[in-house]
């Protein structure tokens, strides 16, 4: 009898610890995903919605202006997670070495990036990479180039631009993960397969990696996640206009410019964002896939 | 030679036996630490430079910037002085502060709470709902903002703080961390408390909070900065000059046809200096904060 009521009391506790986040959530996020979900079959402008069926998926197809900012993010994604992420395990491999010097330096300074807003970094990188700027002038000190490149107006080089800035800013943060995951692996595993004669790239390969296969998979995901929604980096860039010439547009800027700059059509944009979500959860659930199998020896 | 799982696991056990006998020397172990320091050289100096970059802008024209120039110039009161009179700057600091200490206070308090409860208090159903969190964490804020964004006009919520704040507080993400970091959380100390009659609350608040305040530091650095930072969702919901922050504002003087770079780099500082300021001082906990979290 007493024991029935303690557990009755404590599962009473167990939701009230919950209560507070459970009810923001789904005011917040579940409510209005369900809403965007339910928008996304409505046509018309402004407030003035009406049942418009697969209209906007229609209209999805034949819309060049989404399909380029698909294969942006696209390309942003393809190019910049892979390299962020080889980077930032690196990094995590060489600052795990308990005999190197200057470790500590060699961490924060990586990991500084992190603390610059997306604001910041844009500005800096946009001053920087100005067209007589200053990455131009090194550039062709060290005669890598023969002439300035335009980086902002040329639509190859805007992506190139955009892909170096958020790797700047988003490797040390990757980084950390991967350090505070390699410093709970046993150390006598490492030293045993060093003195065994062990190269250091099989270290690499067949310890390393196969322990850290949790925390890529998270930062992979996590990653990919920030990359189909970037926005700060390009409309600071282009001052909201994905250019030249839509070359730099990510999902994320046509949803805004869809909703907040042409005559808004809430329905179309939220049909947008549900090709966003789509996407990570197609990409998430492949990523789990890949990471299972591998487990396997081979 | 292979080298198979199977190997390295043999080698493990062999540990203690061989942990006397020291490796033959390496030819190439010399030129490899070179190489390691080599990398990590350079991309520290690459981490670093935009930050001297941006310190150097402050100090030279915005025509100087442009043609890059790395040296120090004198115009550093100039640019002070267009930025304070272009900018409200106080004004501006305390809507970012605001938001952002709020928000982050709110944040840990929420989430904090629901992680210890998701972690200390299992149920079958809570489980589920946990798993459902999850699933959510993946939807990308583009999903929500247009619903939110309509939400809040017909609350008439429109440039306020409430608005930026109140989507930001329930945060998945920090949830996971702490439920994560609260399997560290010795579960004696609760049973102690209990003990010594400290209700569940009380147990939270005297018992969890002051044992796990690595943890909360480096949750403060990620949601601070987080808050700080935030520039999508503010953008959307904050219209008028005087409610808006201090990201907001510096990006509003990079669109303009010719910016002023001297100008915008002096405000790109202060708007770098609290989450540097917090970055360096929260430091040391960030590391064992995030470490507890991993493990």
């Amino acid at each position: 009898m007493a024991d029935a009521r303690l557990a009755r009391r404590e599962q009473i506790t167990g939701w009230a610890f919950i209560a507070p986040a459970l009810v923001l959530l789904g005011l917040f996020m579940l409510y209005p995903i369900v809403w965007s979900l339910w928008m996304s079959f409505q046509v018309g402008r402004g407030m003035n919605l009406s049942f418009g069926g697969f209209g906007n998926i229609q209209r999805l197809t034949q819309d060049v202006v989404f399909l380029r900012a698909l294969g942006n993010t696209f390309t942003f994604f393809i190019i910049q997670v892979p390299i962020m992420i080889v980077l930032a395990l690196l990094f995590a491999v060489a600052l795990n070495d308990s005999t190197l010097r200057f470790r500590g330096l060699f961490r924060t300074a990586i990991f500084l990036p992190c603390v610059t807003s997306l604001i910041a970094y844009s500005t800096i990188f946009k001053s920087m990479f100005a067209t007589d700027g200053i990455i131009n002038q090194g550039l062709m000190a060290v005669n890598i180039i023969g002439a300035p490149i335009a980086w902002f107006s040329d639509p190859f080089w805007a992506k190139v631009v955009v892909i170096l800035a958020i790797t700047w800013r988003w490797t040390g943060y990757n980084m950390i993960f991967y350090l505070a995951a390699l410093q709970n692996i046993d150390r006598s595993i490492y030293e045993a397969a060093r003195i065994d004669g062990v190269p250091a790239w099989a270290r690499f390969r067949y310890l390393t990696i196969p322990m850290l296969k949790p925390v890529i998979l998270f930062t992979t995901v996590i990653s990919t996640i920030g990359t189909l929604q970037l926005f700060d980096e390009v409309f600071n860039f282009t001052a909201g206009t994905g250019g030249p010439a839509d070359s730099t547009l990510t999902l994320s800027l046509y949803i805004y410019n869809l909703t907040f700059k042409f005559m808004p059509s809430f329905g179309y944009s939220a049909t947008v964002s549900w090709v966003i979500v789509i996407l990570v959860a197609i990409l998430s659930f492949l990523q789990f896939l890949i990471a299972r199998d591998r487990r396997r020896p081979s | 030679m292979s080298v198979t799982p199977a190997t390295m696991a043999q080698a493990a056990r062999r540990t203690d036996a061989r942990a006397a006998i020291r490796a033959p020397a390496d030819p190439f172990a010399m030129v490899r630490r070179g190489l390691v320091y080599l990398l990590l050289s350079i991309a520290a100096f690459v981490s670093v430079f935009p930050f001297l970059w941006m310190v150097i802008g402050t100090t030279n024209s915005s025509a100087d910037i442009i043609r890059g120039k790395a040296s120090l110039g004198g115009e550093f009161f100039n640019n002070a002085v267009t930025f304070f009179t272009q900018v409200d700057a106080l004004r501006v600091f305390w809507n970012s502060a605001f938001i952002a200490v709020v928000a982050t206070a709110l944040t840990l308090l929420i989430s904090s709470l629901a992680g210890y409860g998701f972690e200390m208090f299992r149920s079958r159903v809570r489980e589920r709902v946990f798993a459902l969190l999850l699933l959510l964490l993946s939807i990308p804020f583009a999903a929500l903002m247009v619903p939110l964004f309509v939400m809040f006009s017909q609350a008439r919520l429109v440039n306020t703080y409430t608005a930026v704040i109140l989507p930001t507080v329930a945060s998945i993400f920090i949830i996971f961390y702490f439920r994560q970091a609260t399997k560290a959380f010795p579960t004696e100390l609760r049973d102690a408390a209990k003990i010594d009659g400290l209700k569940e609350w009380q147990i939270f608040l005297f018992v969890y909070m002051p044992v796990m305040r690595s943890t909360y530091a480096a949750a403060t650095i990620i949601v601070f900065m987080a808050n700080w930072n935030n520039y999508l969702w503010p953008l959307i919901v904050l219209q008028t000059a005087e409610n808006k922050t201090i990201t907001l504002i510096v990006s509003a003087l990079t669109s303009a046809y010719t910016p002023d770079y001297g100008m915008i780099l002096f405000g790109t500082v202060l708007a770098t200096l609290p989450t540097l300021i917090i970055f360096f001082l929260l430091q040391r906990r960030f590391v064992e904060g995030m470490l507890g979290a991993v493990k």
